[in-house]
């Protein structure tokens, strides 16, 4: 069953076409990569989808309904998690916090309540900080619950940005550069995370990555974007030798070299 | 079972006010009991703008307009429906109680109103600008008070009586809604709500993408902060014969600002210190005469360069005090 | 008609002041992001500095002779720079510590120095409203069944030829370059040699200058001073830079010009109680409808 269908996206930015006429569909329970070099316009692909800009041409579909051009919050709520390429916590405020914040499904009790401080809400509070809990356990990250977010190293705080995008409880989640900043042990690590998101949790993942080791270890598909364009589209082991790829990349051989 | 506890701790509660309240009337002169009731509505004040500008980061500083709706809202109709109740329960204190206080939640709502008005189109614009529409709106708002006969325009609402508006503000009444107003502010802030609140300040994209209601929420919360403020200016308006626009120019918003500058901002603690603090010292600074405004300035100033978290950053009083314990005991 | 006529140009000259302060919040927001509070006290004290600087020239000896314009250009140009030295002063004491701390601490300061400002002037000068002295002795004549006197043309002359050395002095010279480089990116202007610190100095001296320039424009015009004049005004120059679109020196003259002429339309056919309430109105609609000024450009947060 088809979870995403990208449909000739297209996103201008005044003089700039960000992207032209992309397409691709993200089969549910896949672990989908999208790569390009930098500019190639990834993130902005993100963007759109999940509202923050909207499309200037094409369709997004998600669960079969058009999403193109909704708010942020409605993609969220729609169960489309996302992480930041840069990333973006909430840095003054705790581990367990930042995880909580997403929490807003489990949280039924009205505003009156909770400046009450009825026992409903007291539950709701309850009931939120487990869950949380949970996930932060997922990532590795239930020793430092109460630490401040921005006093984390690097690759923690990617791991927290996921456990807060896992609260969502998302049917997908969008991963932009998960690896970044990573050693390989890390990243290793994060390709078991990520496999177990998918196998246990039940996730379509769809993953923005630089780091080749992961996306050609982890993704089933890989989707390759070259100045908002599509270049390449198939399994990662085709996708390696693609002569389009490897020009985008690497450069085409001058006459010289050849 | 949780209700009937609340009931107790809030009765003993009012008893201690009630006794406190005797106690200052009788020991204290009245310079004293002035700029004690004035730090209450400080703290109401305080507590209040630091919802909206330290929780949610949206900076506003024309909270005066809200407070001289609340002031004007309370005052007008607690004057048009004091006759009624004294009619259908007799004069006495119970009718006057009834009275003050309905007055002082039609302020409230009033002020809410605004709130929701000026918010509703404000808060989608970023820092400096926002602050500089809410100042344009707080001065409109002093504007019409002034350009509105019915309420006395610029000479000031006095109520129908000649003595005045009556001298309903106690210390009770003050310190009674002080507390209140603490209680459910600092509730809502150690809730989702007041998580949400704080993740927008934080990161208002990130935010969002979290499926939180920006919008509704940042609205929300200049709602009950105005909502709070009218309160205060209510509470204001009934411990003087009357109120005149005069009384909430910007340099009202400003005192609001430097409460809460000078207790941290975003900490609620820290609001009280810093309310408390603005009317002991401005009041103190009275004898000072003409300099008192241009100290006050170079106070603000001086924090800014120096310490401009305040005193207590975001952090709460009873973590820090627990911190420093914790630290004492590990030192022995 | 001719009341027509008679408001627009009453208006426009107001406008032209508002122009000369809305060119200092302006300059000053497109460097730094900072709303300049204490821009406002500046106008007031370059209007107190050209009141002082007259009478110590002896304005008042020359009675009904009239004040040589030589002497005039004196007072302006010495309360011009007296205003500079103020802005640069200003800059350098309460704005530079706090140059990269988050974005409210510098808007909170400013705000201090305009009440230091406001009230060290209260003190100084009296709270009392005072007359300017006689500059110019007032000539009026008529046109087309408009009056026109002497001062508003010396207002018109005055404002332009100063926004038309602005404009030469940005455009032409390698500082008034780097000040649009600045502006633009300083990080940029920094990496490419540029002496962010200096241009930032000139960009606080040229607009102090302007806004003193306006201050004794303003007392000729409007005759009384007083040490809270800069507030209400500077307010209104502010919403003329909004206006125009902050950062933008053509919208600054733009939104002064516009902010006059609608102050002066309203206290003429509305009423007079209204002639401030006017302009708040006209800032929120501009910030509601196109926070980036009529003449400015939006610039989209990248995610």
């Amino acid at each position: 069953m088809t979870l995403l269908s990208i449909d000739k996206l297209d996103k201008t930015f005044g003089g700039l076409r960000a992207l032209k006429q992309v397409s691709f569909d993200v089969p549910e329970g896949c672990i989908f990569g999208l790569i390009g070099p930098n500019g190639a316009g990834k993130t902005t692909l993100f963007n759109v989808i999940t509202g923050v800009y909207a499309p200037d041409g094409g369709t997004i579909r998600f669960e079969g309904a058009s999403i193109g051009g909704e708010s942020p919050a409605r993609v969220a709520h729609r169960g489309i998690a996302r992480t930041f390429q840069n990333i973006r916590l909430f840095r003054a405020m705790t581990v367990e916090e930042n995880v909580m914040v997403a929490g807003h499904h489990l949280h039924r009790s009205s505003l009156l309540a909770a400046m009450l401080r009825t026992r409903a809400h007291a539950a709701d509070e309850a009931r939120l900080r487990a869950r949380a809990c949970e996930l932060l356990e997922v990532m590795g990250l239930r020793r430092h619950a109460a630490d401040v977010a921005g006093s984390l190293p690097y690759g923690s705080q990617r791991r927290l940005e996921i456990a807060r995008a896992l609260m969502l409880e998302p049917k997908l989640l969008l991963l932009d550069e998960p690896a970044a900043g990573m050693n390989s042990q890390e990243a290793a690590e994060l390709e078991r995370q990520i496999r177990f998101l998918r196998d246990d949790m039940g996730l379509t993942v769809v993953l923005v990555e630089h780091n080749m080791a992961v996306v050609m270890s982890v993704c089933e598909v890989v989707h390759v974007v070259d100045h908002g364009e599509t270049i390449a589209h198939g399994p990662p082991a085709r996708i390696k030798q693609d002569p389009a790829v490897l020009a985008a990349y690497l450069g085409t051989p001058t006459d010289e070299a050849s | 079972m949780q209700a009937l506890r609340r009931l107790a701790t809030a009765s003993a509660i009012a008893l201690v006010l009630y006794g406190v309240g005797l106690w200052l009337s009788d020991g204290l002169i009245e310079y004293a009991q002035r700029i004690v009731l004035l730090a209450g509505i400080n703290v109401i004040l305080a507590v209040g703008l630091n919802l909206i500008n330290g929780t949610t980061g949206q900076f506003s500083i024309g909270h005066a307009g809200f407070m001289a709706v609340g002031a004007y809202g309370a005052a007008f109709f607690g004057v048009k429906l004091a006759p009624i109740f004294a009619r259908v329960l007799g004069a006495g204190a119970v009718a006057e109680a009834l009275t003050f206080n309905v007055a002082l939640l039609i302020g409230a709502a009033f002020a809410g109103a605004a709130g929701l008005l000026v918010g509703a189109p404000s808060l989608r614009l970023r820092g400096d600008y926002l602050a500089v529409v809410t100042l344009g709106f707080g001065e409109i708002i002093r504007i019409s008070f002034n350009n509105a006969q019915f309420l006395g325009a610029a000479t000031g609402y006095f109520g129908d009586s000649p003595a005045g508006l009556p001298a309903y503000t106690s210390f009770f009444w003050v310190y009674g809604w002080a507390i209140a107003i603490v209680v459910l502010i600092r509730n809502l802030t150690f809730s989702q709500t007041g998580r949400s609140l704080a993740a927008i300040r934080e990161d208002e994209i990130a935010a969002e993408a979290m499926a939180t209601p920006t919008t509704r929420l940042k609205v929300l919360a200049f709602s009950l902060s105005a909502a709070s403020a009218g309160i205060a200016g209510g509470l204001f308006a009934y411990m003087q014969s009357g109120i005149r626009p005069e009384d909430f120019r910007f340099d009202k918003s400003i005192d609001m600002v430097v409460m809460i500058i000078i207790g941290g901002l975003g900490s609620i603690s820290g609001a009280i210190v810093g309310g408390v603090f603005v009317a002991v010292t401005l009041e103190l600074m009275r004898d000072l005469q003409q300099y008192r405004l241009v100290l006050y300035a170079l106070l603000l100033v001086g924090i800014m360069l120096v310490r401009p978290e305040g005193l207590l950053g975001n952090r709460e009083l009873p973590d820090l005090v627990r911190g420093w314990l914790r630290k004492a005991k590990i030192a022995k | 008609m001719s009341t027509l006529l008679q408001q627009v140009l009453n208006g426009l000259s107001l406008g032209s002041i508002y122009a000369l302060i809305a060119l200092g919040y302006t300059m000053v927001y497109g460097i730094l992001k900072l709303i300049n509070f204490a821009h406002g006290e500046v106008f007031m004290i370059g209007a107190y500095a050209g009141y002082f600087g007259a009478i110590g020239l002896g304005v008042e000896r020359y009675g009904a002779a009239g004040f040589p314009l030589y002497l005039a250009l004196v007072v302006l140009v010495l309360a011009m720079a007296a205003a500079a030295l103020l802005g640069v002063s200003i800059e350098l004491l309460a704005y530079r510590p706090v140059r990269s701390a988050p974005r409210l601490t510098p808007l909170i300061t400013a705000i201090g120095v305009s009440l230091f400002l406001q009230n060290a002037a209260m003190l100084v000068f009296s709270p009392n409203p005072r007359p300017y002295p006689p500059i110019l002795r007032e000539v009026r004549f008529e046109l087309g069944g408009v009056i026109v006197t002497n001062v508003k043309l010396t207002i018109f002359v005055v404002a332009l030829a100063l926004m038309v050395g602005l404009n030469w002095f940005i455009q032409r010279t390698w500082t008034g370059k780097a000040m649009r480089a600045v502006s633009t990116n300083l990080d940029a202007a920094r990496l490419m040699g540029i002496d962010t610190d200096r241009i930032i100095r000139v960009t606080f001296a040229v607009g102090s200058a302007l806004a003193a320039a306006g201050g004794i424009l303003f007392g000729l015009d409007q005759i009384m001073i007083s040490p809270l004049m800069g507030v209400l005004t500077g307010l209104k120059a502010f919403v003329a830079a909004v206006l125009g679109g902050i950062g933008n020196v053509r919208g600054a003259v733009l939104g002064g010009l516009l902010i006059g002429l609608a102050e002066q339309l309203t206290a003429g056919y509305l009423s007079p109680d209204y002639r401030d309430a006017i302009t708040f109105v006209i800032l929120i609609i501009i910030l509601i409808l196109r926070p980036e000024g009529l003449l400015g450009v939006v610039r989209p947060e990248k995610v």
